[in-house]
């Protein structure tokens, strides 16, 4: 379980987080949604040590992460993974070199066994003949797809995605959604998803946190959002006719 | 200047995470080998194309400078062999090296930087200025002198070529002139000098490539910085290491 106690950052006047406090389930997939500058993935860079928060705390199963010393960040930043926007897979690595990039960093394991864990994953992820391909010969899904396998090659406890299926179709993103949701569950994994896409709102949110200019203006599920009487949270909710139309 | 000293505490502040115990030495071996390859063996044809042409050049300026019936013809060879060795291949090539490496460390970090691949490094858990820029300095300092040597030796051949093809001075006289009073020293000089530029280089370019922020158009903007203050940069090191280990 992640919890974020009371947390709030600003970028020279610009108060970006203010007092935002919610826990992360763990075997959920936990959501943070909000419009475009809202302070999402501030947030999301607060937690995993990329922002510091001015004030406020982050704790990773009550051990809070300011608290930690580099070591111990160190240790608790191999537990985590994370899915980046762009994937931000190493361009001068095959497919099969970036999902051992941390096996071959932090782990004893003999040349077989790093084979048989990236092949595990990249068959978790449903990819097949892609470990000699580099980055810039797979599509959008297959990156997103492989930038997954690498966050679980060390078997994390905390997974989180930015804008995991922002610029794919429909159909991959909701195989991505899926795809986070089923890894998830089956290993366990404290899950945050920072999205404003209302597809994977409906997918795959059983915890969402939604926020407003910076505060926590809302926090349920994705069969309490439809009924709620937030107003910020339905404009943001509500914005397109097929939505509008759900809800009637 | 204000501004100039937070840059430069920056700079400094990078340094001190670029030399911290890396994570795993297998790894950053082969990362040295591979960017020696990247950063050195694959400049060895631009630098034997100027250094030929630089040696011919400076070898034919030196003769029409040289035309003068009381000067023995076999310093031309020996002028030649001092300009090459004390400053055109150290300092000339460590300009051209500014140009062609310092910009591609400089785009590589920073593009590295806006596709987020150093956030995806530091939340493994990943020192990533050690990662990323400690294996380009190393190979840097220890590949850059060999290019320096290889430049000599090439600049040497194009003076040899300017004159005996040019009809500037006999083929012996030349010869006499690249052996006649040979200072060893030198050599350590210009090497001493390459190590300092390859540090240069190699640190300026990959500060403003690790510090960008942006997109595609701050990666081009610290790829030029990158040259223009390498190229400052060597210009006042050559300046000072000149005047402590010559004068």
């Amino acid at each position: 379980m992640i919890e974020v106690k009371n947390i709030h950052k600003t970028f020279g006047d610009n108060h970006v987080l203010k007092d935002v406090s919610f826990s992360f389930q763990s075997g959920k997939t936990n959501l943070v949604i909000g419009a475009s500058g809202s302070g999402k993935t501030t947030l999301i860079k607060c937690m995993v040590g990329l922002h510091s928060p001015d004030s406020g705390s982050v704790l990773f199963n009550e051990s809070s992460f300011d608290e930690l010393v580099e070591k111990e960040r160190r240790k608790l930043r191999k537990e985590i993974g994370m899915l980046f926007q762009g994937g931000a897979l190493f361009d001068y690595l095959t497919v099969e070199e970036n999902i051992a990039f941390p096996l071959n960093m932090f782990t004893t394991m003999s040349d077989e066994e790093k084979k048989d864990r990236v092949n595990f994953c990249l068959k978790r992820v449903n990819l097949n003949n892609v470990n000699a391909l580099y980055p810039a010969e797979l599509s959008g899904g297959m990156m997103k797809r492989v930038a997954i396998a690498r966050a679980i090659s060390m078997k994390p406890k905390y997974l989180f995605c930015d804008e995991p299926n922002s610029g794919l179709d429909p159909q991959t993103a909701i195989i991505i959604d899926n795809l986070i949701q089923e890894i998830t569950q089956e290993y366990n994994i404290t899950t945050v998803v920072n999205t404003h896409d209302m597809n994977s709102v409906m997918e795959i949110g059983d915890n969402i946190a939604f926020i407003h200019q910076g505060q926590l203006a809302w926090e349920g599920d994705k069969d309490s959002i439809v009924s709620s009487t937030t107003k910020e949270l339905n404009d943001f909710v509500f914005a397109s006719k097929l939505f509008k139309k759900l809800k009637k | 200047m204000i501004n100039g000293l937070k840059l430069f505490g920056l700079y400094l502040s990078m340094l001190g995470n670029v030399f911290s115990r890396p994570e795993n030495r297998k790894v950053y071996l082969k990362r040295i080998v591979d960017e020696m390859i990247k950063l050195g063996v694959n400049s060895l044809t631009i630098v034997s194309i100027i250094s030929l042409f630089m040696g011919a050049v400076v070898t034919i300026q030196t003769g029409l400078q040289l035309n003068n019936p009381f000067i023995p013809k076999y310093l031309i060879g020996y002028a030649t062999r001092e300009s090459l060795i004390l400053e055109f291949s150290p300092t000339m090539i460590a300009l051209i090296l500014a140009g062609k490496v310092g910009s591609s460390i400089a785009s590589e970090i920073g593009t590295m930087r806006v596709s987020e691949q150093i956030d995806a490094l530091e939340i493994m858990g990943i020192n990533s200025a050690a990662f990323i820029i400690q294996p380009k300095i190393i190979a840097s300092v220890l590949f850059f002198p060999f290019l320096v040597i290889i430049s000599m030796g090439i600049g040497m051949l194009g003076g040899f070529l300017a004159a005996t093809l040019g009809g500037i001075i006999s083929k012996p006289e030349f010869l006499q002139g690249l052996i006649y009073w040979f200072e060893p020293f030198y050599i350590f000089y210009a090497i001493v000098k390459t190590v300092f530029f390859a540090f240069a280089i190699s640190s300026i370019s990959s500060f403003f490539g690790y510090y960008t922020r942006g997109g595609a158009l701050a990666v081009g903007k610290s790829s030029t910085k990158s040259v223009v203050y390498s190229c400052i940069v060597i210009l006042i090191m050559n300046f000072i290491l000149t005047q402590l280990m010559l004068v």
